[in-house]
């Protein structure tokens, strides 16, 4: 093995890769039966963060940063003058073989810029995969794109040897596609997905009859929207989250602030920040729409096209809601619980099972870790003190806007100035 | 004050409260031999583990309670934390005085504070899965140095078997001077002499490719990172300091 060599590609190809989101190991089922190397059951681990907080859990690179189209948003586009480099296959089964082994990795985030054609590349990542099941009898998690365009007998192949499958569909309305990217076009990314969600629901159908059946992308499928390169709202952006979940049964939908890699005047310049807030406040609503019950009508709609800032989703439809409140800690369901902000589904389970033994007062809760600074004026308890007073929604996000800190204070603040 | 005093064994902690209920005795306190410190009205009772009264509570605890109580007083244990004997005896005598499981009695005060250790616990077990990192050794053996705050290594085992069974490895402990060594078919447990300079990798012990191996991760790791997205504190939050340097990410000098 050349290190000087595969060092200067790694360079190349993994910070070509950074700037796909998705780092998940988890939600595959595949387990080392043949003591052989990896076991991909259970739940994912992050083996590190880098600097900017992110999770390390697999070893993300490009096959190749060469590519035939020019993407407004993307860093391999083909007008971009930046060094090229491509691995070998074998480089990249030695790679993920020797870093697993000690420990580094879940797997392998195989992805690359498109060269020749989307079915070429499409068969060089499959033959990754394919070397690391059967020849080196590999079991850890394997992430591979799906290369927008590429045949549907490829992308069944593929399903055969990945855990995970993910097309970016990297631009969240036609218009802004049209714009930055003129050359693509959204059917090319729709059909490798539609293909994948067919295969795995006929896989796990089959599965049900016939046990032995193998697996077909266990971990399902994911994709990724950036946002603030071009001027959508957050209704748009979530309404096609939505659709992608209900339409094609997404594991994950992955929102990624656009980081300024260009000069192009299409984009936000070079030195825009990167919009971390709301990329923050849209996996809030992504989370309560997976995990908390809501509907995306609740939190955006023509009304309410965009989240709050200074607010998290779940709080800002409490104070437009505010006549489901207060609910008795004590009596209520899940779902409701679920509702109240400053309760997560951690306390929310809490509740449900402490509130067996006793009823719950307000020290109880507080020891569980509600946050009741939030929670108080919503809930009542096996107390007699409650908030009696019947506060505007105005006056109730002022006082838990002046009980709390944010991360997000010089944001925020230069967002008044600017509209203040 | 009657102290029971056992030899730090988890067979010993539970012979210690059969017999507290055996003697029917109260105000008790159970004490690790090790770090007793004398009083002078102390009461003193010496207890000489027998497996049979351990297993006796085992399955009392189990029948009585279920599975997860059981389980949430052995990962209690292993956090070693002051006074944590007395806190297990406390959620103990209330689990046979409720006659019923417990352990998702979050309002009462000994169950609470046992959930947050167990959490700490299965924190700590998980960065542990996370955070080893095995150098090969001249003699094919993947090799890990670690130090956790807790000892959860008994936690870590089964993980590392189901995902290295090819492959012969240890990790070893360094504050509790431990090891489990797996030698591709069955794990044990084993205490070494090790050099001083275990930590550097040197060609003394490691091969040749070890260091390459550890150089490209570190470039990697150096690679994936976003500068214009920078959140040192949120990094620290993730990767605390005092783990550092048995990551080679982190300590090596590129």
């Amino acid at each position: 093995m050349n290190y000087e060599r595969i060092k200067e590609k790694l360079n190349i190809l993994a910070d070509a890769a950074k700037y796909d989101v998705s780092c998940s190991s988890s939600g595959s089922n595949r387990k080392n039966k043949t003591n052989g190397l990896g076991n991909a059951e259970g739940i994912g681990i992050c083996h590190s963060y880098t600097p900017d907080g992110r999770c390390v859990s697999l070893l993300k690179i490009l096959l190749t940063n060469y590519c035939i189209y020019d993407c407004a948003y993307c860093v391999t586009r083909i007008s971009n003058d930046i060094k090229r480099a491509a691995f070998k296959v074998q480089e990249v089964v030695d790679l993920t073989i020797n870093f697993y082994r000690r420990n580094y990795i879940e797997g392998l985030f195989l992805s690359s810029g498109i060269f020749k054609s989307p079915d070429h590349t499409m068969e060089r990542l499959i033959q990754v995969a394919k070397k690391l099941r059967l020849e080196e009898n590999f079991n850890g998690y394997i992430h591979l794109k799906s290369i927008p365009g590429a045949s549907d007998e490829l992308m069944y192949e593929a399903g055969l040897y990945a855990d995970r499958l993910s097309v970016n569909i990297e631009i969240p309305t036609k218009e802004g596609l049209k714009l930055l990217a003129p050359d693509k076009n959204r059917k090319d990314f729709l059909q490798p997905m539609n293909k994948v969600k067919n295969e795995i629901q006929k896989y796990k159908s089959e599965r049900k009859l016939i046990k032995s059946t193998p697996k077909y992308a266990p971990a399902g499928q994911s994709t990724q929207m950036i946002v603030g390169a071009t001027n959508e709202t957050d209704a748009e952006v979530m309404y096609t989250a939505t659709y992608l979940y209900k339409k094609y049964n997404m594991k994950r939908v992955y929102y990624s602030g656009y980081i300024p890699i260009s000069y192009d005047s299409r984009l936000p310049a070079i030195g825009t920040e990167v919009p971390m807030l709301r990329e923050n406040r849209l996996y809030q609503t992504d989370w309560l729409l997976r995990f908390y019950g809501f509907s995306i009508e609740e939190l955006l709609n023509k009304n309410h096209p965009n989240l709050d800032s200074d607010i998290d989703p779940k709080l800002s439809w409490a104070l437009r809601n505010l006549h489901h409140f207060p609910i008795d800690i004590n009596k209520s369901d899940k779902q409701l619980l679920a509702r109240v902000p400053g309760l997560g589904m951690k306390s929310v389970y809490k509740i449900l099972h402490g509130r067996k033994y006793r009823k719950l007062n307000w020290e109880h809760l507080q020891k569980m870790g509600v946050a009741l600074n939030r929670a108080k004026y919503f809930i009542t308890c096996d107390s007699r003190n409650f908030e009696t007073k019947d506060y505007t929604p105005a006056q109730i996000k002022y006082k838990i806007l002046s009980t709390s800190q944010t991360k997000y204070k010089n944001t925020l603040s230069q967002q008044l100035n600017l509209f203040g | 004050m009657t102290y029971f005093l056992y030899d730090g064994s988890f067979e010993g902690l539970l012979t210690s409260i059969f017999e507290i209920y055996e003697y029917k005795l109260d105000k008790v306190s159970i004490c690790k031999i090790s770090t007793y410190e004398k009083g002078f009205f102390n009461k003193e009772i010496e207890v000489i583990t027998q497996q049979e009264k351990s297993t006796r509570l085992q399955k009392g605890i189990i029948k009585m309670g279920s599975a997860l109580d059981f389980s949430q007083i052995y990962r209690a244990f292993l956090s070693e934390l002051k006074g944590v004997e007395d806190l297990i005896l406390n959620y103990t005598q209330y689990l046979f005085t409720e006659k019923r499981s417990v352990a998702k009695d979050y309002a009462n005060k000994h169950v609470l504070e046992i959930s947050q250790i167990v959490k700490k616990i299965g924190r700590e077990k998980h960065r542990m899965d996370a955070f080893v990192r095995f150098r090969l050794t001249k003699d094919n053996i993947y090799f890990a140095t670690v130090a956790p705050d807790f000892n959860v290594l008994p936690l870590n085992e089964v993980h590392f078997r189901k995902r290295y069974a090819d492959q012969k490895w240890c990790i070893y402990d360094l504050k509790r001077n431990y090891g489990i060594f797996y030698d591709l078919h069955k794990t044990e447990i084993i205490s070494l002499d090790l050099p001083t300079n275990i930590l550097s990798s040197s060609e003394e012990f490691f091969k040749p490719e070890e260091l390459h191996f550890q150089q490209l991760w570190k470039n990697y790791f150096k690679s994936t990172t976003i500068s214009s997205r920078i959140n040192k504190k949120l990094h620290q939050q993730h990767v605390p300091k005092r783990y550092w340097k048995y990551l080679s990410e982190k300590y090596l000098q590129v």
